[in-house]
């Protein structure tokens, strides 16, 4: 490990990403930029999530990194190894244990609780971008606390669809005054921003960090007469049998077949584990 | 009566050059004002001078607030005239792709503005946006078109159409029929001038189209080389051009 500094990155940067994220903590919502640094990883794989969560790291953190809900999936495991190599910090899958996550598009399904940190990797940190494509605007917008073009786009949603189509990425309004972009995580997770963890936002090509101190207001954008609704499919888990959780579908076979998963596997294997059963648990596991 | 605009000694210079001098007027509420000119007269510098796109080096241009009576909006702050921007004035500029967001429909595109100044209720700002549709001659199951699929008169009138949605009382105009052909160019200007009557606009319109300001404008100014030469009622400027480039200007006129 004498190789690496801790947490792979200089003490010189962390310091320059921790003055980002407490003035995007004392700033809730607002974009901070920061020097984004070049990861040992693509862009699109979490540089900005890795470069926030090294930059609040300590030896006695335990990391959890998931990807849409899971522990197991190709980018988790290689963030969850990066760590374990470049800071030699505790890993582990239990959320409750973590004191610190890094998440990609999902919030656990277990509160967290004060001594938690959350952090999240973001493509686009700009709300704004897909309908004022002029940085100089956007930030003016911002600014100005313009945000009337963030319902043009909600508006075009209903023109189009009859309902807010939008299903990630859904606007937020911040304490109001910033609005939001919540990183890609499905609409179903929007009222959970509002929560005891610190959140921290982390964008690297794009060299945005922003926060959401804890029991921060956050409010999703609306129309009077069509309400924010935080959907998701209406079926329970077919493995543990929740009916609150944020399912994923898988195709099981060309006829047809399918199946619902919680998308949190650390919630669905602890449920299972508790001898909570769904429609397509193992025969021999229910009745043993 | 006071002014609705009045501007005061307004000068822009790019560098050495001019691009407008001394130029100073009033509009009274209701009036329509036709500023006319050859290409590089400083038409375009003096409109956008006055709509706040560009920053000029000298005057003021003061504008009668609903609640604060005359006020310079050259020293206003940025949020105050960017306000004013949406609510009481209204650009329609030559090209209706720079007034419009072309990924957006027809309706959303009339209902930014409402959206803007905080309206919520999508029924209700459906319901203005087809009301708006329908006084611009565009039919209504056009409404969740985008406006890349219009027709150049189609987009100008969408362009009006969303621009007046939230009843501005000065509506700037550069060039509105620059680039349609004549029919459709007359549609407009009919168009136009029923709204500005019916809703009693203040309007400024920049255009070099002299049978444009004929049937709009009450009063024209004529520039040159940035300067004005010569103001008036708009038929005694036509009818009997005093300056000599005023009479170059509608001596240049083809009779057809």
């Amino acid at each position: 490990m004498s190789d690496y500094n801790f947490a792979y990155l200089d003490e010189q940067t962390k310091r320059m990403i921790r003055r980002a994220i407490l003035k995007g903590i004392a700033i809730p919502g607002y974009q901070v930029p920061f020097a984004s640094r070049e990861m040992p990883m693509p862009y699109g794989w979490g540089t900005g999530g890795v470069q926030v969560t090294a930059a609040c790291l300590t030896p006695d953190d335990r990391l959890k990194v998931i990807d849409q809900g899971a522990d197991d999936t190709t980018n988790a495991v290689s963030i969850r190894k990066f760590f374990e190599r470049t800071a030699e910090v505790a890993t582990t899958t239990v959320t409750s244990e973590a004191s610190v996550i890094q998440t990609r598009h999902r919030i656990p399904e277990e509160a967290l609780s004060e001594d938690q940190i959350l952090v999240y990797q973001v493509p686009i940190p700009e709300p704004l971008r897909f309908l004022e494509p002029r940085e100089t605007e956007t930030r003016k917008m911002h600014a100005l606390e313009e945000y009337g073009l963030m319902h043009v786009k909600l508006y075009e949603d209903i023109a189009r669809h009859g309902h807010i189509a939008t299903s990630y990425a859904y606007p937020v309004k911040v304490e109001g005054r910033y609005v939001m972009d919540p990183s890609p995580i499905p609409k179903f997770d929007n009222p959970k921003l509002e929560m005891a963890a610190i959140q921290l936002f982390g964008a690297g090509r794009e060299q945005r960090i922003y926060a959401i101190p804890p029991y921060t207001q956050v409010v999703s954008l609306d129309f009077e007469d069509h309400p924010f609704e935080a959907t998701k499919a209406p079926a329970p888990c077919d493995l543990c049998g929740a009916g609150d959780s944020y399912l994923d579908e898988v195709i099981t076979d060309d006829e047809g077949g399918r199946m619902f998963v919680c998308s949190d596997t650390d919630f669905c294997t602890t449920r299972q584990a508790a001898g909570h059963r769904g429609r397509l648990s193992p025969i021999e596991e229910a009745t043993a | 009566m006071t002014p609705l605009l009045s501007v005061r000694g307004l000068r822009k210079t790019y560098g050495g050059r001019i691009g407008c001098e001394d130029v100073s007027f009033d509009l009274y509420p209701g009036e329509v004002m036709g500023i006319v000119g050859e290409s590089g007269s400083g038409k375009s510098t003096l409109l956008n001078c006055m709509a706040g796109h560009l920053a000029p080096d000298a005057g003021e241009v003061l504008f009668d607030t609903r609640d604060r009576g005359p006020v310079d909006t050259l020293r206003m702050s940025e949020p105050e005239r960017r306000m004013l921007g949406r609510t009481d004035w209204a650009f329609v500029h030559q090209n209706a792709r720079d007034g419009l967001r072309m990924s957006v429909s027809a309706g959303g595109n009339v209902g930014e503005r409402l959206m803007a100044v905080g309206a919520r209720h999508y029924g209700d700002i459906r319901g203005k946006a087809l009301d708006w549709l329908d006084r611009v001659e565009i039919a209504a199951d056009r409404v969740d078109d985008r406006p890349s699929a219009f027709s150049g008169g189609m987009q100008q009138r969408l362009q009006i159409a969303r621009n007046l949605v939230t009843g501005p009382r000065l509506v700037f105009m550069d060039e509105p029929t620059g680039g349609l052909d004549v029919s459709v160019q007359a549609r407009l200007l009919d168009l136009l001038r029923g709204l500005v009557r019916e809703m009693g606009l203040s309007a400024i319109i920049v255009t070099h189209d002299l049978a444009v300001v004929r049937l709009l404008a009450d009063r024209i100014m004529v520039m040159k080389g940035g300067r004005v030469v010569e103001a008036g009622l708009t038929d005694q400027v036509l009818d009997d051009p005093q300056h000599a480039y005023s009479q170059l200007l509608v001596s240049s006129v083809l009779q057809v």
